[in-house]
């Protein structure tokens, strides 16, 4: 029983490492959004960037000013601040006044992460409070949704972004129906070719389907987040959406609508893959996102609403935790049922 | 000698029910209330009044009575009590402001059942003196009309623009609408309550902070829990 046999290397684990870091992560998702500001910007001319800065703006002031950190706003290196208010900016329509996304991205912040503790803490996806609550409180503003500006109006700012702090925005901003309204109170559903392309009325970045799909395959096929959960979203909402379809097609949408109208994908790749606030066992990852398609379907096909992913998000959200309870792999060696 | 040691009492009292052990800020109770009318700073101020007026009502007919209330049926007696002069709130309001009395609706009766008047009555009324009972029940009232006002007017500021029915920012403002409704009002609550926390940890009293803090705590405790009484209570109980 030599202490000194060398022959055997003894090592602690882990012994397959990966170069990943909460920034490194942050900084990926945050770059392989990049192409959807673009495309927001193409559609929707350059105030869909001031909406983005308005937001980010919020976020990354609110991060600073409350987030325990030591010195202050160490805690904003994580990139996760920045991200939030990007995410937030491309679920806002074209029209929202500038304040209005500031605001949402100071309460995604403050109150979907900060209070909780930071990174990590959050129940809800801080994007999607800052959303919720701003819907809540400014249903008008929040639901004008405009057409397209389109290549020549690429320099053009709506005159309602620039709507003074507590001020509404002007009221001849034209109101347009998104493809998801327009199937659901006219029963009009939109050519499948301008949904993949994104001409059409929507939040800033959820028209255009090539590109988050493009974006999304790239950071699944690069593991930066569990592609169990909007494959599993995507796949539940086609099944299920292509049912009644099938049943009854000249009542309901086809699935192929379903699946590229609406911020259906943009929630699946970018949301929904909050590492924080969905479950991380491959078993938790599908049962979340089944249950979003799920509750996306029913909010779509029989709700009030025309769209519903923001609020199944944030309901699958709460569930979470319970899930990574019951989803837990079974430690090797140990009962089935001994926990 | 006796006399200005008294008057530090009754002051001493007055100041813990408006501050030190704000009824709303610091423990937390009558949230029905809190949270249900004070979507304008005129309601919450009518709320408020009423309240005020129930709780001084009662601890002083609690605390004049207290040598002959058996303490088995304590409670009970309490409550019939409370009852008499939210009754006579009720009338009177519906008498002098039916507009105010329709808005507040059924949270005037529902004062009957307030945990911080019923709480007041058990940990301090029926154990004190009337004027101590007075200017604790002063007080409490004043710290919780303090409290729904300042609620009222933030959320009557954001939700409708106006303050007392005044418009603040002209015609072109957008109303928050969810500060008028449920939600904004534990939003605003929420964030009251950290700034008053975050204040009163600046103000780096050590002591103080942890207080507040085991206060805050007991909120979800039953009606009866303001926590510098609390040993009483349970003896009690």
């Amino acid at each position: 029983m030599s202490r000194h046999e060398s022959r055997l290397l003894v090592e602690s684990g882990p012994f397959l490492r990966r170069e990943l870091t909460t920034p490194g992560l942050m900084n990926e998702v945050t770059l392989a959004l990049a192409p959807v500001i673009l495309a927001a910007v193409w559609f929707f001319g350059i105030g869909a960037l001031l909406i983005v800065i308005a937001s980010v703006a919020g976020a990354v002031g609110t991060e600073w000013l409350f987030a325990p950190s030591r010195p202050r706003g160490a805690s904003l290196r994580d990139g996760s601040a920045v991200l939030t208010g990007i995410l937030l900016a491309l679920t806002l329509p074209p029209a929202v006044p500038l304040w209005m996304a500031f605001v949402g991205g100071a309460v995604g912040v403050g109150l979907g992460k900060t209070v909780f503790g930071g990174l990590g803490q959050n129940l809800f996806n801080p994007a999607l409070v800052g959303r919720a609550f701003l819907q809540a409180a400014f249903p008008t503003a929040m639901t004008t949704w405009s057409e397209p500006t389109g290549a020549g109006g690429l320099l053009s700012i709506r005159a309602s972004n620039l709507a003074l702090p507590l001020m509404s925005g002007t009221v001849d901003a034209v109101s347009t129906a998104t493809p998801l309204g327009a199937m659901k109170f006219e029963h009009a559903e939109t050519p499948i070719s301008l949904l993949l392309r994104g001409d059409t009325a929507g939040s800033l970045g959820e028209t255009s389907a090539i590109i988050i799909i493009v974006c999304g395959l790239v950071l699944a096929l690069r593991g930066t987040f569990d592609w169990r959960i909007p494959l599993a979203m995507l796949l539940s909402v086609a099944v299920l959406a292509a049912v009644p379809w099938w049943i009854k097609p000249e009542a309901f949408p086809s699935p192929w609508f379903m699946l590229t109208s609406g911020g259906l994908l943009f929630g699946a790749v970018y949301m929904a893959t909050d590492p924080v606030t969905s479950p991380t066992a491959p078993l938790g990852a599908w049962v979340f996102g089944l249950g979003i398609g799920l509750i996306v379907v029913l909010i779509r096909l029989w709700g009030g609403l025309a769209e519903g992913v923001m609020y199944a998000i944030l309901l699958m959200n709460s569930a979470a935790p319970l899930i990574e309870q019951a989803t837990q792999p079974r430690g090797f060696g140990r009962g089935r049922w001994a926990g | 000698m006796a006399d200005s040691k008294s008057s530090q009492q009754i002051y001493d009292e007055f100041v813990k029910g408006v501050w030190k052990e704000n009824p709303v800020f610091v423990q937390v109770l009558g949230m029905c209330p809190m949270l249900a009318v004070t979507n304008t700073a005129i309601n919450a101020l009518a709320m408020g009044g009423a309240t005020l007026f129930v709780l001084l009502g009662s601890s002083v007919l609690v605390s004049l009575l207290r040598r002959f209330i058996p303490k088995q049926v304590r409670i009970s007696t309490y409550i019939l009590i409370i009852a008499t002069f939210v009754t006579i709130v009720d009338f009177s309001l519906n008498a002098m402001a039916p507009v105010i009395h329709k808005e507040l609706g059924a949270f005037i009766a529902l004062i009957v059942v307030n945990c911080l008047i019923l709480g007041r009555q058990e940990a301090f009324a029926s154990r004190q003196p009337v004027h101590l009972a007075a200017a604790d029940a002063l007080g409490m009232g004043g710290g919780f009309t303090i409290a729904l006002f300042c609620l009222g007017a933030t959320r009557e500021v954001l939700g409708f623009g106006e303050l007392f029915g005044v418009p603040l920012f002209g015609e072109h403002f957008e109303p928050w609408v969810i500060m008028i409704m449920p939600p904004g009002g534990f939003i605003m609550l929420g964030l009251i309550l950290l700034l008053l926390n975050w204040a009163q940890q600046r103000r780096g009293s050590r002591a103080a902070t942890q207080a507040a803090g085991e206060q805050v705590s007991a909120h979800d405790a039953l009606p009866i829990a303001p926590a510098h009484d609390s040993g009483h209570i349970e003896e009690v109980v």
